[in-house]
């Protein structure tokens, strides 16, 4: 079963390598540009898996994770956030507000691929 | 009795005791006698009778004489020594009866307590004149103890504020008044008034409950024993200053060990330093967290890149990412480094200097060598530089002592111009030049001169000035210079504080008496006139009438704290009337039309003028005049000046009922104020002042004390007048 991924990020230049990725590992594939796209898209199509970007405009992807969690229906959508804010305080609050996983910008690609196989295959 | 009749009373007595016993032993013997026997011996007695009064008389003179030389000797000898010891124990030393005075008379015990006496009254001049050279040496040091303290307190970069227990201000220096100028919603041109003064409360620049706090900490720590016990805070200002602020307790000297008997503030301005560290912070999360993304971004396109299997057009778009994310990381290292470099320039404490001051110095500086003479060549006399002043004249020196040294060069010209944001002090000479190469070793060279011995070079002077240095030839003038770029003076900086504030009457920035001061909330009426703060305060109007449209035009006032006049805390300010002058008004007060254009409106004056006059009795000549113009406004401002008023008409006219003219002049003449600088508001408000403290003295003679009484006299004259 091909699992179907949501990229939410503002940058372009992430965004293509990520799409490019994830479609290479067999995954469907959906982007999102900012926070609020990100938040309706999940509703919309029910991702099972989401690769939230911290640092988006209009919604944070920390609102956007409480936000998901808070609604029942999507609750249990796997997300990964991704973030440039490495400090210890920001996984801290990442993990807090229900992130299941927090990577820290740069990461290797593999390594990604990798976390996302993993937490897939725990909820599967 | 009179001590001189005393001894013709004891003669009297002597002579009527002797007349008594002759004449008892007489009349006893002829009572015994028969009547034969009586006659014989009054035959045989009578023609002897003279001879028997002689004897009498006789005997009688011999014991009165001596008994006049035993008085003189027993009893007023011992009197006169007597009344001269309590002319001698009153006198006061150097004054009234000499030591030694006591005559030696009467009996040898006598004499011997004189000598005594004199003995002791010789050790007490002694001591009093000890004393008194003791206690003139110990004014002597204190008074150079203080004009040491006041003149470090003046210098002294950082604001301090020594407070007694109830917040009351005994000194400060210049930093710290030009900290709080101003004061809270003042408009720039009107916000002149000092919230900083002699006697004035801490409260009207700090929140009462934030001191408070911060002395109980100080407390504990006392109680706990620490020694030198101080506490830290951080608070902002209404003006938006952050201040770092530490607070000490100044301690009674010995028993009352737990007692501040008040405290000293010591305040930073921490507001660029805290901006300055933040802005740091920004550059650096900016840093790490935009590099992160962009270092994300590359690594991911890296490693699609690295895919074997990537078609053509898909690798396009990844090294397109590549090259984007480098531009970005380049442009934003490269902001960084000019943030960072703007920042290190502030990093070094330098100072805002005019140039043409520094080039002056800089002159005298290299002709105090003694080998080559110097002069002022094209100096912009307008630029302020920021700079160390100190190595930067070492540096000057140093350069022209090594021309004049290795090249022979008689004579240096100082350059100052404008070069942008930066300014260029070239030291210039005619003649030889020297290679680039000798130059370099110049800079890194210790800049050792006659004078003095440094191990910086010349490169470190430039370095903290983050400024540059070289050397220029300019062959067709055959000129040669060294040139220093340097940073100029912030447009925006503040005036330097110490040269804004600095006055002549540096004394008045403490006043240590006030320590002494109780925090008794009296009733205001039971305080004596001579303890109270006042504001003497006088304005310029455009007429005499304000119910007529007539409008204040100028305030001037002045404090008196603890009987001094401070004529360091003035307030003087013009104000537009927002109406035309009339010609008469402006013969008394000279105030031109011209003069109001611009100045602020009344409006925005007198809140500021309120807060001058904040916590003290206001005092003015013919003060109902005044006060019926501040009254007027009252409606429109919402401030109410409510203080007591002291009028110094009827003060002088019921100190001096008699007088016919109570004018400001007259009085001023009638008590030796020399009259100066009168009309304007502040001159006249001074000249009040002196005016009023020279009453006071008058007013306690004639047993008037306190403000109530004051006040009573005052409204005893007010009828007295009404009813002429």
């Amino acid at each position: 079963m091909t699992h179907h991924i949501l990229i939410a990020d503002d940058e372009p230049n992430i965004v293509i390598s990520l799409e490019y990725l994830m479609q290479r590992e067999g995954f469907r594939v959906s982007i999102a540009r900012d926070g609020d796209e990100a938040l309706a898209t999940i509703l919309r199509e029910r991702p099972a898996l989401v690769l939230l970007d911290v640092m988006m405009p209009k919604k944070s992807g920390f609102e956007v994770c409480q936000a998901v969690r808070a609604e029942e229906a999507v609750a249990h959508t796997l997300i990964l956030m991704l973030s440039a804010k490495g400090r210890d305080t920001d996984v801290a609050k990442g993990l807090g507000l229900g992130a299941d996983a927090y990577m820290t910008k740069p990461f290797s690609t593999k390594a990604l691929v990798q976390k996302v196989r993993e937490m897939l295959e725990s909820r599967a | 009795m009179k001590p001189q009749l005393r001894l013709p009373l004891v003669i009297a007595a002597l002579g009527g005791g002797m007349a008594l016993l002759a004449l008892g032993s007489g009349f006893a013997v002829w009572a015994t006698l028969e009547t034969a026997e009586r006659d014989a011996l009054a035959a045989l007695l009578a023609p002897r009778a003279m001879l028997v009064v002689m004897i009498w008389l006789a005997v009688f003179g011999a014991l009165a004489w001596g008994l006049a030389r035993a008085f003189a000797h027993f009893v007023e000898a011992p009197a006169q020594l007597h009344e001269q010891a309590q002319v001698l124990l009153t006198s006061v030393a150097g004054k009234g009866a000499a030591v030694g005075d006591l005559q030696a008379q009467g009996n040898a015990a006598n004499r011997g307590l004189a000598d005594t006496l004199n003995a002791l009254a010789l050790q007490r001049t002694q001591l009093q004149r000890d004393v008194a050279r003791q206690v003139a040496l110990a004014s002597r040091r204190i008074e150079q103890e203080r004009s040491r303290l006041s003149t470090l307190m003046a210098e002294l970069t950082q604001a301090v504020l020594v407070c007694n227990r109830d917040g009351m201000i005994l000194l400060y220096n210049s930093r710290a008044r030009a900290q709080f100028r101003g004061g809270a919603g003042a408009t720039p041109t009107a916000g002149r008034a000092e919230l900083i003064g002699l006697g004035r409360s801490i409260y009207a620049v700090f929140d009462r409950a934030l001191l408070a706090h911060a002395w109980q900490t100080l407390e504990h720590r006392l109680q706990a024993g620490v020694s030198d016990a101080s506490t830290l805070f951080v608070t902002r200002l209404r003006s938006g200053a952050l201040l770092r602020v530490q607070m000490a307790a100044v301690r009674q000297p010995a028993d009352d060990a737990t007692n501040g008997s008040g405290f000293v503030l010591l305040l930073d301005d921490i507001t660029q330093q805290v901006e300055q560290e933040s802005l740091r912070d920004r550059l650096l999360l900016g840093l790490t967290e935009g590099s992160r993304a962009s270092l994300g971004n590359l690594q991911a396109a890296l490693d699609m890149l690295d895919l074997p299997d990537l078609e053509a057009p898909m690798r396009e778009r990844f090294q397109a990412v590549v090259r984007d994310e480098l531009a970005t990381m380049t442009a934003r290292v490269q902001s960084l480094a000019d943030d960072v470099l703007a920042g290190m320039k502030t990093r070094w404490p330098l100072e805002d200097m005019l140039g043409a001051d520094l080039v002056s110095a800089g002159l005298r500086r290299i002709e105090s060598l003694g080998t080559l003479l110097a002069s002022a060549d094209d100096v912009d006399a307008t630029l302020w530089l920021r700079v160390d002043s100190y190595t930067l004249l070492q540096a000057l020196a140093y350069l022209a002592g090594r021309l004049a040294d290795e090249y022979e060069v008689k004579s240096v010209a100082l350059r100052l111009r404008a070069a942008g944001a930066r300014a260029q002090l070239d030291l210039v000479w005619t003649g030889v030049a020297m290679s680039t190469e000798t130059v370099m070793n110049w800079q890194l060279d210790a800049m050792r001169s006659a004078a003095d011995a440094t191990p910086l070079t010349l490169r470190d002077v430039v370095e903290r000035h983050g400024g540059e240095f070289w050397f220029e030839r300019e062959r067709v003038r055959h000129e040669a210079f060294f040139r220093f770029l340097l940073p100029c003076a912030d447009a925006q900086a503040p005036v330097h504080p110490t040269q804004a504030a600095r006055s002549d009457d540096r004394p008045e920035f403490y006043d240590f008496d006030l320590f002494q001061t109780s925090a008794e909330t009296r009733a205001l009426d039971d305080r004596l006139l001579a303890e109270l703060s006042y504001t003497v305060f006088d304005t310029e109007t455009t007429g005499l009438d304000p119910s007529e449209g007539d409008e204040i035009i100028q305030i001037g006032a002045t404090r008196i704290v603890n009987g001094k006049l401070l004529r360091g805390e003035c307030f003087e300010q013009l104000v537009d009337p927002e109406r035309a002058l009339a010609a008469a008004s402006i013969a008394v007060h000279g105030i031109q039309p011209g003069m109001l254009a611009g100045q602020p409106k009344i409006i925005d004056v007198l809140p500021v003028f309120h807060a001058f006059a904040h916590d003290t009795v206001l005092v003015a000549h013919n003060a109902a005049f005044d006060m019926r113009f501040l009254q007027l406004k009252e409606a429109a401002t919402g401030l109410r000046f409510d203080q007591p008023v002291l009028d110094t008409l009827l003060l002088s006219a019921w100190v001096h009922p008699n007088q016919a003219s109570h004018r400001l002049e007259a009085i001023a003449e009638r008590v030796g104020v020399a009259v100066t600088g009168r009309h304007t508001a502040l001159g006249d408000a001074l000249v009040t002042a002196e005016v009023f403290l020279a009453l006071v003295p008058l007013l306690q003679a004639k047993g008037v004390h306190t403000l109530g009484e004051a006040r009573a006299a005052s409204l005893q004259t007010f009828q007295a007048r009404l009813t002429y």
